[in-house]
């Protein structure tokens, strides 16, 4: 998975807990609650998501890391790429 | 305001209605509500229950994103959905200006038979998809399943920061809900109210499978037709949601606006049986119905129109009309009674309110809406005044007494009267 899939992936989980919010013009390196109506339970969506679609674990001291759609890249395309190496 | 709220002026303040609003499964409005009460049309469809197939329910076709985002119904409740719609219907109905209302001084009273089976269920059924790990039990958990959430999510929705909550008291709810919300207006605690009942009962299949198990879940090959009180056919209760929401107000206060008034709080009466879980008790029914006309200050006689509770089963219908026949006997010719489950199934939370709105309209054309599909009347429950299957011209209207009862032998009979200066 490229950086650029997973910022994908987050943004499709994010239409979907964020339905009212346009999507079109987010910025990657702007963080997500400086530019969309999202709250710390939609955070926690995000994590459970992550969970559920993609069986990836976000510990809670690593929420930070899901800030922006960048460091959400960072973080998350190696654990996609970990789990496509397992399977 | 708070310092006089004992004051006798305020002890008997008369309370009126002033705003209707709600979701039934055969209208959206008070308008439509009637209409179709008036030309028999039932809302009875069949619904697909998860692990019990197809079952027949009542199910309300609002618009729910009318007043909420999306993501407010996606995160909330079906319940919440309701309330947050049919308080907006209401409020824009009452022709309040609601922008300046002090928001403090308005109370939300909402009775509900039941919340949380819903969501609960749906949490078990998604974690059932994970081996029952309960990692993935949802975060929104909690707030969508606290007994307060339909009305705290109204207030989230309008931005009331006065006293919002529900009120639990199984199908006798919805009146419950308009007698807590006049008590409110007479002690001072609030100045305006938001307050009815809802349900979102059929999204539980708890429900159906509780009432199944009892032999009470009405079957029929016409869903239209399965609901039907006093009829000798009747086989249970169709299981329904909905929501009616009122404003009521301190007659002084919808005055000085110029409120519309749909009708006057007369009387109230809430008992309990203390006698069985399930099986109604009609000395205490009596008792109750008995109690409100005297707290009225009416007579049987006073009464016009009696919306009874009837929910279709084979026992409960007979001991209602027991407690009736006990009040009004033979001697109340001006007395006409109905019922409206035969068109909508039982509302349950949502029942006693949506019931008491589409009577409210008979103080204005004098028409009382029938009871449908008695194609062969029970000699048990061949009650005086009972209105047949055609909507009666009456010469009077002046008063409407609803029953509502619940689950654990709760009782409420609210009156409400054409309003006169």
């Amino acid at each position: 998975m490229t950086k650029e899939d997973c910022k994908q992936v987050v943004l499709d989980i994010i239409a979907d807990i964020a339905p009212d919010e346009d999507l079109t013009n987010v910025k990657p390196e702007v963080r997500l609650r400086d530019q969309l109506q999202l709250d710390s339970m939609d955070f926690l969506d995000i994590v459970m998501e992550l969970r559920k679609r993609h069986g990836i674990e976000v510990p809670e001291a690593e929420y930070q890391q899901l800030a922006s759609l960048d460091s959400c890249a960072e973080y998350l395309t190696p654990k996609f790429n970990a789990l496509a190496a397992k399977s | 305001m708070a310092s006089d709220f004992l004051s006798t002026r305020m002890k008997s303040a008369r309370i009126v209605i002033t705003g209707v609003g709600l979701t039934a499964p055969n209208g959206n409005s008070l308008t439509e509500f009637r209409r179709n009460l008036l030309a028999g049309v039932a809302g009875i469809e069949r619904m697909e229950i998860r692990y019990m197939g197809s079952q027949l329910a009542g199910v309300c076709h609002y618009d729910p994103l009318k007043y909420q985002k999306k993501k407010e119904v996606r995160v909330g409740t079906r319940a919440g959905s309701i309330a947050i719609f049919c308080a907006r219907e209401a409020l824009a109905d009452c022709g309040a200006n609601f922008e300046a209302l002090p928001k403090d001084r308005i109370g939300i009273y909402i009775g509900c038979t039941e919340h949380g089976n819903v969501e609960t269920e749906n949490e078990i059924f998604n974690i059932s998809k994970f081996n029952y790990d309960t990692k993935f039990w949802s975060h929104y958990h909690n707030p969508r399943t606290v007994a307060n959430n339909p009305a705290g999510e109204t207030s989230l929705n309008l931005g009331v920061t006065g006293p919002a909550y529900t009120i639990g008291a199984a199908c006798a709810a919805g009146n419950m809900g308009l007698i807590h919300a006049a008590q409110m207006l007479r002690l001072g605690e609030v100045d305006f109210a938001i307050c009815g009942g809802i349900s979102e009962s059929i999204h539980t299949f708890g429900i159906f499978a509780g009432f199944k198990s009892q032999n009470a879940l009405a079957t029929h090959i016409d869903p239209h037709k399965a609901s039907r009180p006093f009829d000798r056919a009747r086989n249970g209760i169709v299981i329904s949601e909905g929501g009616c929401l009122y404003t009521l107000e301190r007659l002084d206060d919808a005055v000085a606006r110029g409120a519309k008034i749909y009708g006057e709080i007369a009387g109230y009466n809430v008992n309990s049986d203390a006698s069985d879980y399930v099986l109604p008790n009609p000395v205490r029914q009596a008792e109750c119905v008995r109690a409100a006309i005297s707290r009225a200050g009416m007579t049987p006689r006073d009464i016009h129109i009696v919306n009874t509770h009837a929910t279709a089963t084979v026992l409960g219908d007979i001991q209602e009309c027991e407690a009736i026949r006990a009040v009004f006997g033979e001697g109340c010719p001006e007395t006409s009674i109905n019922n409206t489950k035969s068109y909508i199934g039982h509302c349950m939370g949502a029942a006693g309110a949506l019931e008491l709105a589409g009577n409210l309209p008979s103080f204005e054309d004098r028409i009382v809406h029938p009871t449908i599909n008695v194609d062969d009347l029970d000699p048990a429950c061949a009650l005086p005044g009972l209105v047949l299957n055609q909507p009666r011209q009456v010469a009077k209207v002046d008063t409407i007494l609803n029953n509502s009862f619940g689950m654990l032998g709760i009782n409420s009979t609210l009156i409400v009267k054409r309003f006169l200066p």
